[in-house]
């Protein structure tokens, strides 16, 4: 303020009131997102804890609201249990190599791209998230089919014979790429990318360029370098990455419904239980499975020193 | 500026030293970057066990020489030889020298310990001996007992000495570094550049020293070179460097120096020779108290300007008939001393002081 006798107006008066006030301003900016987290959020999940604790009477088919782990019992069964083993596999398969894949195109993006090619890595990356979900997946079954472009492409090459031995692989094969573990795993992989990249990319930027260069100094081949340097200053960004690719593919319903066999994932056995059966109680014990199995896969990263970094 | 000792008592020759052959050669050195010429052909040479200074502003090569020491970079032209041996495609891995960096590049997610025993778990030393022999390294840095931290959990000062123990460790031929005291504070600044001169003799590494600071450069190195925009100007002792500088360059950037120019230089001397003057060479008299020696140049004028700096004062003196010269006198605590600004002065100097320019 530059004249100190100047009359203060309504909103002067408001604004160095919560200047003076720091724990105030505190609260009204922090009271909506809170708001938001605890009571819609939490609450939402807390409600979905509680329903997975009801159950289904046998006989008439409806809800019981009494406290039980009959649900639970019941998730135990070979099928279920096979649905979400082949889920977490699949949710494994897809972070492993969206990481793999990442790794280098993060390390070109932060070390050796110009801030040109860097502004184009990032648009590559980032533009698929633009378009729907639902478009590219269907896309991606077109360009999987049986008549769509990679059988056609690989008949071209004369390569035929590769593509169906690898659609003739057990368990993960199938009669063509857009109905098999195959074609799922790479339309998961397709579509999860760019949340592997980023946060790689970002833990990157964070190595100076000069930690490089002191291991090399001090006698380590390129390869020793990214064992003991690189990588585990970047692995907080690929454990968030991998949050995201693992998490993400573990709730999926969409894809393997469109691309894939008919043996369902997590998500879409939910689907059927709330949706046709009107078995609350299964489906949202199915939907603490993935939770379940991200608290336990963040206390392992934990543990693995993974934060360390932060 | 305190005494140093002088060059030639200076180091001892260090052990299996080869008679003859430089630790590191230059020979017509030249280095672009796109259109800039970091280095533009230099050649010069640094003995085995030497603590040698590259000196220049930002931008006149001396980083680049020193990457090129130690791999980071390749030569356009010419060679970088290690004892004798060209280094021509050699990677940083396979050079037997060791960088401490100005960011001093520790690994933030190791431990101090760690850190240091990096370049011998690299060469597979055994854990036993790469345990004692970094103990070793960090008590001869004086950071003993601090193997367990992590680099975030020290001072700018203990991540300096950090940073030297994790190169010294290798017992590299050559040990080069990149600005070491630029973060510090003057006081630890002072502290540290002590202590690793006298690190130096102890050791017996040839030491190859970037720095901007003139100050650095006089006070700890055996000899220095002066660059300026990807050019050697002059390469000698820190006294040769300071009393004949041999450009106008190298007279202004190490110390403060008067340039006399052809025309100054003709009123002055009577030859149109130019030439350098170092302002505390000249002596201030009252023009009353009679003339000087008639051998010596003179000149007459009055006090421009004063500065005062503690030890001394200098004077900025406009002469009789145009030109200035600058004027560095102790604080001696003589009567009627320090001169103040308006005093009419006669200046005089040994002709043996004028460096001639060429």
């Amino acid at each position: 303020m530059s004249a100190p006798a100047a009359p203060s107006s309504a909103l002067d008066r408001l604004s160095t009131g919560l200047y003076l006030r720091p724990r105030l301003l505190l609260g009204l900016l922090l009271g909506p997102p809170l708001l938001w987290l605890g009571v819609v959020y939490l609450g939402a999940l807390v409600a979905l804890l509680l329903q997975s604790f009801f159950y289904v009477d046998q006989f008439s088919g409806l809800v019981v609201r009494r406290l039980s782990l009959a649900t639970y019992w019941e998730l135990l069964t070979l099928a279920n249990l096979d649905i979400v083993i082949r889920t977490t596999a699949m949710a494994a398969a897809v972070t492993l190599a969206a990481a793999v894949l990442a790794f280098p195109l993060a390390f070109y993006m932060v070390r050796h791209a110009s801030l040109r090619v860097k502004a184009l890595c990032y648009l590559g990356v980032m533009l698929p998230l633009w378009s729907s979900y639902l478009v590219r997946v269907y896309s991606w079954k077109l360009i999987l089919a049986r008549e769509g472009i990679v059988t056609w492409l690989a008949e071209r090459l004369r390569l035929g014979w590769a593509l169906e031995a690898v659609l003739a692989l057990p368990v993960i094969g199938g009669p063509s790429l857009s109905t098999s573990d195959i074609g799922t795993f790479l339309v998961f992989l397709y579509v999860w990318l760019p949340f592997m990249v980023l946060p790689v990319v970002a833990a990157l930027e964070r190595v100076p360029p000069s930690l490089l260069e002191a291991s090399a100094d001090l006698g380590a081949r390129p390869s020793a370098t990214f064992w003991r340097v690189v990588l585990p200053l970047a692995w907080p960004g690929v454990v968030a990455g991998s949050v995201f690719t693992f998490s993400l593919t573990l709730g999926d319903y969409i894809i393997p419904g469109i691309i894939g066999t008919s043996h369902p994932f997590i998500g879409q056995a939910v689907v059927q239980h709330q949706g046709t059966a009107g078995n609350i109680p299964m489906a949202a014990a199915l939907t603490v499975v993935p939770v379940a199995i991200m608290a336990v896969y963040l206390v392992v990263a934990r543990r693995l020193g993974a934060f360390e970094g932060l | 500026m305190t005494h140093h000792a002088s060059p030639a008592g200076g180091s001892p020759p260090p052990a299996g030293a080869l008679s003859g052959v430089p630790a590191v050669r230059f020979a017509g050195v030249g280095r672009a970057f796109g259109e800039v010429r970091a280095l533009d052909g230099v050649s010069f040479e640094i003995e085995e066990g030497q603590f040698f200074a590259l000196l220049g502003p930002s931008g006149s090569g001396k980083t680049t020489c020193l990457r090129l020491i130690a791999g980071f970079e390749q030569p356009d032209t010419g060679q970088v030889l290690i004892r004798g041996e060209d280094m021509k495609g050699v990677p940083p891995y396979d050079r037997d020298v060791n960088t401490v960096f100005q960011d001093y590049a520790l690994f933030p997610h190791m431990t101090v310990a760690r850190n240091v025993e990096y370049g011998l778990m690299i060469r597979r030393v055994p854990p036993p001996e790469r345990r004692r022999r970094a103990e070793e390294a960090l008590a001869l840095v004086k950071l003993a007992g601090l193997g367990a931290r992590k680099p975030g959990q020290l001072s700018g000062g203990q991540r300096q000495r950090v940073a030297l123990a994790r190169a010294l460790i290798n017992r590299p031929r050559v040990l080069l570094l990149d600005e070491p005291l630029g973060a510090l504070d003057l006081k630890l600044r002072e502290q540290m550049q002590v202590e690793l001169k006298a690190l130096q003799r102890q050791v017996g590494i040839t030491f190859v020293y970037v720095t901007h600071d003139q100050g650095e450069a006089l006070s700890m190195s055996d000899r220095l070179a002066v660059l300026n925009h990807g050019l050697v100007e002059q390469i000698g002792s820190p006294d040769e460097i300071y009393e004949r500088p041999a450009t106008a360059f190298v007279a202004g950037f190490v110390g403060v120096s008067n340039v006399v120019e052809a025309d100054l230089a003709r009123r002055l001397t009577g030859t149109p020779q130019p030439f350098t003057l170092r302002p505390e060479k000249i002596r201030l008299a009252d023009p009353a108290s009679g003339p000087g020696d008639a051998r010596e140049p003179t000149a007459a004028g009055v006090i421009e300007s004063t500065l005062y700096l503690g030890a001394a004062t200098r004077y900025t003196v406009a002469l009789d008939g145009g030109g200035q010269l600058l004027v560095v006198r102790q604080n001696a605590g003589d009567p009627g001393r320090p001169w103040t600004a308006g005093q009419r002065v006669r200046l005089g100097w040994a002709r043996q002081h004028q460096q001639p320019l060429g």
